[in-house]
């Protein structure tokens, strides 16, 4: 069986631009859920004795809020999970009102055991949005340079390309989902990155030494020939992956939640548009040149 | 040719040996996430006037160690984190309230003349002057802070008591008035007690606090993070269970799949386990919640070099070639494809290590170890292995690559 990639060009360019500007639009009208990580601000999250209601924990919470003006209805953010788990996110309080709070939350709701508290400062928020695209340009720029070099210029336009397909569906179908980002989101996203790329390099090397044979007579051939050649490969490994994210999804628990959808999405994106995406665009860029020119 | 293997297979059973006690002797340090504990950054705000070079920095460090140090946690860190913060990091410890507070303290202990009216005049002497202080009980076993000054210090002291009889000495900490007794005579010996109404607890904390010294630059909390011992169990038995089940489903794919070279492969990614948490050991590094992601995530990646020589060689034996020479040409040329792939993985491995923190780090080290740890078991363990397999029984059917022969 052959799948003829370069033939069908228009539909997978089509479906990548749907999903592309489906993205966008989640990425516009919904926007990302910035989590405390980036807004700053306190959270804790406690484990009572006894199972308790968001119906009950709010009046309570009301009430101590005359005190503490940071836990009012419309700034404080509430989640109870298992019955007895409770998140609470709220702006910056100091610690000694954080001090106090707790106090408070133990004598009117009931013992508890803190399982986390973390304050993060607005200033430490605004930092991580600037540090997190520096990373992102700084990896892009590399990547490009190390592809220049391996390969040509043109290689490298269409794996970033593929790249930026890739990191934009992921961004959105994390904000789509509405999920709340922290740190970990910025390390999956430049996971995918990485991922996505070395998928994209498989076939681009294949691709060079299909050219380098001279066996085929037109640049749609080797490309065709190419991805075929590597897509059990490309399969294969994409699974053996999909398995381990699958795993921790499953049965890594909820800290890892956010972190491992956004991988999720962007391995299956990733290794779509490997095969379907970048080796096309050099196609696009590159199918008016004669083959000798195409690899030095 | 026969003599080069052998010195192969006695390389690779070295270094799989030593990492399998490596791994087996030390327990891997776990982070603050799944250990609990509390994480305290902090950044130096100097007032007008002060500097604040390295020097400056070299001894907020040195007091904030002396302040962790009298809180008793073992494998407390006390480190630098760019120009002027601090990262404090006390895995461990539970009374997590109590480790911040004694932590952003600037603790500046200050001895001043209050006047009648209440108010208080200038600095005559800080806790600099102080030799040490430790808790003790009054007559009706309150507790209070005594303490002892150095030679200089006495000598100010009793300066400053003999000047001032009959006026209110008060004592002074971050501001705030603890005490403010009335000097009756000039107090020599240069010992004193503060008795500020304090809770044993209370005390014992502002003792250690004025041994540990004060804050040289005013330190400001930026952000804490405690996780309760409770979650870090919690994630370690999840991430157990994920990692199990993530290996097992690989393995049985690799098998079903590859049929000999699938369960070479599975021998290699043991090696590869042993490998990995051996050179995490080495080198000390801290295992956290997405570390734990990163090294399962690289399971599934570390299959992926055996996948694409494995479908090397079956190709070569699709066009007819013999066992041997298929698996010398799958090695040869699926070299650069996973030198290539690996590197751009070793890119942003290496972005995030330099620009993250914390977790996003812990991430970047065990992808970084599972990337290199993977090309090595299979560039040479998985071929050492198989071609072992391959003259052991004697293989030369295709059908045990997934092939059917010609």
């Amino acid at each position: 069986m052959k799948i003829k990639i370069i033939d069908n060009r228009k539909k997978f360019f089509t479906f990548s631009t749907i999903l592309v500007v489906l993205a966008l639009i989640s990425l516009v009208f919904k926007g990302v859920n910035y989590g405390l990580d980036f807004t700053g601000g306190n959270l804790i999250q406690v484990k009572f004795e006894k199972t308790i209601e968001l119906k009950k924990l709010n009046p309570i919470l009301d009430l101590i809020s005359t005190e503490i003006p940071q836990l009012d209805n419309n700034s404080r953010k509430v989640q109870i999970s298992d019955g007895n788990v409770v998140i609470i996110r709220t702006p910056e309080m100091s610690e000694d009102m954080k001090n106090k709070f707790m106090k408070d939350l133990e004598e009117k709701v009931g013992k508890y055991d803190l399982l986390r508290s973390d304050k993060v400062g607005a200033s430490v928020g605004e930092e991580l949005k600037s540090a997190a695209i520096t990373a992102l340009l700084v990896g892009l720029v590399l990547i490009v340079g190390y592809i220049t070099i391996r390969f040509e210029f043109k290689f490298a336009l269409a794996a970033v390309i593929a790249l930026f397909h890739d990191i934009i569906i992921a961004i959105g179908g994390i904000a789509l989902l509405g999920y709340e980002v922290n740190t970990p989101f910025i390390a999956a996203v430049l996971t995918i990155l990485g991922y996505s790329i070395n998928d994209t390099i498989v076939v681009f090397d294949r691709i060079r030494e299909v050219l380098r044979k001279k066996k085929v007579g037109s640049l749609g051939e080797a490309i065709d020939l190419s991805i075929n050649q590597t897509l059990t490969r490309s399969i294969n490994t994409s699974f053996t992956t999909f398995l381990a994210i699958l795993a921790i999804l499953i049965f890594g628990g909820a800290s890892l939640k956010v972190f491992i959808t956004t991988l999720l999405i962007g391995v299956l994106i990733g290794t779509y548009s490997s095969i379907f995406l970048a080796s096309p665009i050099i196609y696009l860029l590159d199918k008016d040149k004669k083959l000798d020119d195409i690899v030095k | 040719m026969r003599k080069g293997y052998i010195y192969r297979i006695i390389f690779v059973a070295i270094v799989v040996l030593s990492a399998a006690w490596f791994t087996v002797t030390k327990p891997v340090k776990l982070g603050l996430d799944l250990k609990g504990g509390v994480y305290v950054l902090l950044e130096a705000k100097p007032e007008d006037g002060q500097k604040l070079d390295n020097e400056a920095m070299g001894r907020l460090i040195e007091v904030l160690n002396r302040r962790v140090n009298g809180l008793g946690v073992s494998e407390s860190s006390v480190q630098k984190v760019g120009d002027k913060r601090v990262l404090v990091e006390l895995p461990g410890i539970t009374d997590t309230e109590q480790a911040i507070d004694m932590i952003g303290k600037t603790a500046l202990m200050e001895f001043k003349i209050q006047n009648t009216d209440g108010t208080l005049g200038e600095t005559l002497l800080t806790g600099g002057a102080l030799k040490s202080a430790a808790v003790s009980y009054d007559n009706l076993g309150r507790p209070q802070i005594s303490f002892e000054l150095t030679l200089d210090g006495a000598a100010k002291f009793a300066e400053i008591t003999r000047n001032n009889i009959g006026k209110q000495l008060a004592i002074t900490m971050d501001g705030e008035v603890q005490t403010a007794p009335r000097i009756n005579s000039e107090i020599a010996g240069g010992q004193g007690v503060i008795t500020g109404n304090y809770t044993a607890e209370e005390a014992k904390n502002t003792a250690s606090l004025l041994n540990a010294g004060a804050l040289p630059v005013k330190a400001e909390i930026l952000e804490t993070r405690s996780v309760g011992a409770t979650l870090g169990d919690e994630s370690i038995a999840q991430s157990k269970t994920a990692g199990i089940i993530a290996i097992g489903l690989i393995a049985i794919f690799m098998v079903v799949f590859y049929r000999l070279p699938g369960l070479v492969a599975n021998l290699a990614l043991i090696c590869f386990g042993f490998i990995t948490f051996a050179t995490l050991n080495f080198f000390d590094a801290t295992l956290t919640l997405p570390g734990i992601a990163g090294i399962i995530l690289s399971v599934g990646m570390a299959v992926d070099a055996n996948v694409i020589i494995f479908e090397r060689i079956k190709e070569e034996l699709r066009f007819g070639n013999t066992v041997m020479s298929s698996i010398e040409a799958g090695f040869k040329k699926a070299f650069s494809t996973i030198m290539d792939s690996n590197i751009t993985t070793l890119i942003i491995t290496t972005i995030l290590f330099t620009l993250g923190t914390g977790a996003v780090k812990g991430f970047a080290v065990t992808l970084t170890i599972g990337v290199l740890a993977s090309m090595f078991t299979a560039i040479t363990i998985t071929k050492v292995l198989l071609r072992g397999f391959i003259m052991l029984f004697k293989i030369d059917k295709p059908i045990l690559f997934g092939v059917r022969g010609k």
